[in-house]
């Protein structure tokens, strides 16, 4: 790695960690509060009955009802998706890493799934797969509660119990966060944040972050506590239609603490970058 | 704002795209050409078979057709797109025979029609739907004349073809003089299957926009304002995730705009001869596309706006939504005219041409290029003109009895509270910079917007007159959940905006502050007793439509009482323009003063805006009121109506 690429690295490495942090204690909660009247907020008091003005009646009560309501409109249908994020080859370490998710359900309550893992050699290395139900908590974001599965072909399985947000925080970041309860008192919390910057109307330079953090070592695992890992790129997509884009990007791999102790007596690289060329789809 | 500098390549790739799309030039029916096509040569090509008498027979089948170059199936009514232009009399019973061949449940709804509702031809609010194999029999009295359209209410077949001109000739002679008519019906026609243009919007509700502000915006911006300047007019918008350039859910990108069923290329021509008055009955058939309707060399008289016959106002250019009819009389010259229509988001267009000859051609206008949304499309009754207005209306109810001491206290409790919630807030995330640039007006317009309120608030206190319509913002209690991305706190009132891309862009612009009726509101003159009043609300985000925060799944029937004077207060807490269209019962709007206007069957409600009509139910039944663009009524911007 040349000491340029090294200098942009970390610079980046700053950014995005602020920006983590900012997206953090603003997301969610917060945000809404500190735009004020025209987003979000609780219901004043003399806030309007959206039922006042229906005398009592409703679709199958009331004069020349329908005895059994016939009208359904989408609001009231199941709708599903199958999102492909990164289906992404490393060109150095030839391995292969997937992130997709797909859901099932309504507007507002929706079953997820979300898989993520790194393949080599046609074999899966380690992967973690969440099972969330989803509930709309805001306009802009739904909570999510379920399960993880960590898989890993050299250390131990782990399950943990999942509780996190996922939506679009204020100025268009993507945010997805989870903490996780797993056995033993064992705790992490994984953070990831996109953005995505159109340079036309089909190129799309994206940034992103996923940081993860762990309440105990997992030495097993070659896991610490404290912030573990963090993981920077930035992917340039050409969105050949609005579902089917191929992209190149460069990642940015960091291990902290603990763990870099780990990797280091493992004799792993600490810090990894990585050339991806890749696809991102969805149905 | 600027016009976005990405235009010309847009349009670059648009071109590309209608030349393959181009390839076939009209939708003709491959099972059945004779239907559409009479001959080469007839100026009536591509227009519907007429039918007229008291009965008529309908049949609703799937047919092959092929706008695009590729063979798609739509839903028709006796094989033709559009459907059969029906054509009967003023007073009237006519009798229609609908036989459904599909295979699933289908209905006809007679849009603006004033009947007994088991004919409104809503399935699950006013029958319950023609089966397969059924024949239904549609038997009313025709009470009214003018342009109207009649159109599936069942699932998307209104999308995949089944909507027609009805046009009800009066009784006694037409005061509009002309020498000949056409009908004009515009539509939109997309290959793709309506149900997975829906789920996509789900997943990515702005698959279809390419007009997306990009890098290159931004770096125009910083040259032409600087850095803050730039940052200034994205702020707001990027921090409350709302895009500038949300003008339509769908494009040219899925959508093929058609003119009587013909695509661009295939260019629906009409023919006049030298001198004749031509009376042009536009009727905007499509599922989901506003039309901005011109023809270039010719000024258009509108003298009737849905269905209904206005004091005649000359214009350049109208704007209309889904549902919505106008009729125009041109005096064409010995030459050839396009009638262009260019749809809202600028994406594409139809168009057909009016000439003496088949040999002549006109020139086809550029597409405008797209507009951003302005701040008062978002925040309401921020910009200058709006503000005018406010002012003209406080004049009038202070003189309509309000005493200065109550106007003055209310001010000033007013100024008090509207720093510390609306505009407080607004302007502190906002930063000075944008007060003083977007909002430079914004110790004045505050002002003026709070006497508007504190007028309205008094106003009720005072006395129990419900001579003007109220200015008291209430939101829905249900506007604050995840249904909701937006709420406006300060409406603008403004009737004589024409609307995003269509201000000042030099031509003459029709708007609802030009249109009179000629008849028909002076028979209910009768000051409302009521007021109802609701807010057209979205989540872009979520790909959800509601009123009140609520989906149709979730909401009740509004009850009406027969016979009753109900003021209704449509207020837009969304960023797009929703044709809102209520059945049964006249929709009689009215300015911000209470003076009753015209008499209209949808109204268009533009993003922030806050608009009134007064109705009187006189027809028992359940009804429908909703918005007419397709996705959203389907989405859940419906309700129900209870009339007893
Ligand atoms: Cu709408």
């Amino acid at each position: 790695m040349n000491s340029s690429i090294v200098g942009l690295k970390q610079n980046f490495h700053k950014a995005v960690l602020a920006l983590a942090v900012t997206t953090l204690s603003s997301v969610a909660f917060s945000a809404e509060t500190d735009i004020g009247q025209p987003q979000g907020g609780s219901a004043p008091p003399d806030a309007r009955d959206p039922h006042a003005y229906s005398d009592g009646f409703t679709f199958e009560r009331g004069p020349y009802s329908q005895e059994e309501r016939q009208l359904k409109l989408a609001d009231e249908h199941k709708f599903w998706a199958f999102i492909g994020d990164r289906f992404e080859y490393d060109t150095d370490s030839e391995t292969g890493v997937f992130d997709v998710q797909g859901w099932y359900g309504t507007t507002y309550d929706r079953l997820y799934i979300k898989s993520e893992g790194e393949v080599e050699d046609g074999r899966l290395q380690e992967s973690e797969t969440d099972i969330l139900w989803s509930h709309a908590y805001n306009a802009y974001f739904d909570t999510q509660l379920g399960i993880r599965v960590d898989q890993s072909r050299e250390g131990k399985d782990r399950q943990w119990l999942a509780a996190g947000m996922q939506g679009l925080a204020p100025y268009w970041f993507e945010v997805d966060m989870t903490a996780y309860l797993g056995d033993s008192g064992r705790t992490a919390l994984s953070v990831e944040a996109e953005y995505e910057l159109l340079l036309t109307q089909k190129l799309v330079l994206q940034p992103r972050a996923e940081l993860s953090f762990y309440g105990k070592d997992d030495e097993i695992n070659g896991i610490g506590s404290g912030l573990s890992q963090a993981a920077l790129g930035l992917r340039l997509r050409y969105e050949i239609t609005r579902q089917f884009a191929p992209y190149i990007g460069i990642e940015w791999t960091d291990k902290f603490g603990k763990t870099a102790d780990f990797a280091r007596s493992e004799g792993e690289s600490v810090q990894d970058t990585q050339y991806l060329v890749g696809i991102k789809f969805w149905f | 704002m600027k016009p976005d500098k990405s235009m010309p390549a847009f349009q670059k790739s648009f071109s590309r795209r209608l030349f393959v799309k181009g390839l076939a030039a009209g939708g003709l029916l491959s099972a059945m050409p004779n239907v559409l096509q009479a001959s080469v040569g007839n100026a009536q090509l591509g227009s519907a078979p007429v039918l007229s008498g008291n009965v008529v027979d309908l049949v609703v089948e799937e047919m092959p057709v092929n706008f695009t170059g590729v063979t798609r199936i739509a839903t028709t009514i006796n094989g033709s797109i559009p459907a059969p232009t029906l054509r009967f009399r003023e007073g009237d019973e006519v009798t229609i025979r609908v036989t459904n061949r599909l295979k699933v449940a289908t209905s006809i709804h007679w849009h603006g029609i004033i009947l007994p509702f088991e004919m409104d031809g809503v399935p699950g609010v006013s029958f319950s739907g023609i089966e397969p194999g059924e024949t239904f029999v549609y038997q009313f009295t025709l009470k009214q004349s003018g342009t109207y359209w009649y159109h599936s209410h069942s699932g998307f077949q209104e999308m995949t073809g089944m909507y027609g001109a009805l046009i009800i000739d009066p009784r006694e002679a037409d005061p509009i003089a002309s020498d000949q008519e056409q009908i004009i019906v515009l539509s939109d026609w997309t290959d793709e299957d309506p149900m997975s243009v829906f789920s996509k919007l789900k997943v990515q509700s702005d698959i279809y926009n390419f007009n997306q502000p990009v890098v290159g915006d931004f770096i125009d911006d910083v040259s032409t304002m600087g850095t803050s300047g730039a940052l200034a007019k994205r702020r707001m918008w990027n921090q409350m995730r709302m895009n500038p350039t949300d003008l339509a859910d769908l494009s040219a990108e899925t959508f093929t705009f058609l003119m009587n069923g013909i695509t661009p290329a295939g260019d629906w021509r009409a023919l006049f001869k030298q001198g004749e008055k031509v009376r042009l009955r536009f009727i905007n058939g499509s599922s989901n596309s506003f039309f901005d309707v011109r023809i270039p060399g010719l000024s258009l008289k509108v003298v009737q706006a849905d269905g209904q016959n206005i004091k005649p106002v000359d214009v350049d250019e109208f704007r209309f939504g889904p549902g919505e009819t106008y009729d125009v009389i041109v005096e064409p010259k010995n030459d050839a005219y396009t009638i262009f229509a260019q749809s809202m988001d600028r994406s594409g267009y139809a168009r057909g041409t009016l000439a003496v000859n088949e040999a002549v051609t006109a020139q086809i206008p550029e597409l405008d290029s797209a507009q951003w949304l302005e701040m008062s499309d978002m925040m309401g009754a921020m910009d200058h003109s709006a503000m005018g207005h406010g002012m003209g209306h406080d004049m009038k109810s202070d003189t309509a009895g309000m005493d200065h001491s109550a106007m003055g206290h209310g001010m000033k409790s007013d100024s008090a509270k509207m720093d510390h919630s609306a505009m407080g807030h607004g302007m502190k995330s906002d930063s000075a910079r944008m007060d003083h640039s977007a909002m430079g007006h914004s110790m004045k317009s505050d002002a003026a917007e709070m006497d508007h309120s504190s007028m309205g608030h008094s106003m009720k206190g005072s006395s129990s007159s419900l001579a003007v319509p109220s200015q008291k913002v209430r939101h829905a209690s249900t506007e604050y959940g995840p249904s909701v991305d937006m709420r406006v706190d300060m409406p603008r009132t403004n009737l004589d905006d024409p609307g995003i891309g269509l201000r000042n862009n030099n031509r003459r612009v029709l708007t609802f502050s030009d249109l009179r009726s000629v008849d028909g509101i002076l028979d209910d003159n009768r000051v409302p007793t009521r007021e109802i009043e609701l807010h057209l609300t979205g989540n872009m985000e979520r790909y959800s439509w509601s009123i009140d925060g609520l989906e149709f799944g979730k909401s009740t029937p509004i009850y009406m009482k027969q016979g009753e004077r109900i003021r209704v207060i449509l207020q837009n807490d969304t960023m797009m323009t929703h044709p809102m269209h209520l059945h049964g019962m006249w929709s009689d709007l009215e300015s911000p003063e209470g003076e009753l206007l015209v008499r209209r069957h949808t109204i268009s409600v533009q993003p922030a805006q806050r608009i009134s009509f007064l109705t009187t139910p006189h027809d028992l039944g359940r009804w429908a009121w909703h918005c007419h663009l397709l996705f959203h009524m389907d989405a859940g911007m419906f309700r129900q109506v209870v009339v007893s």
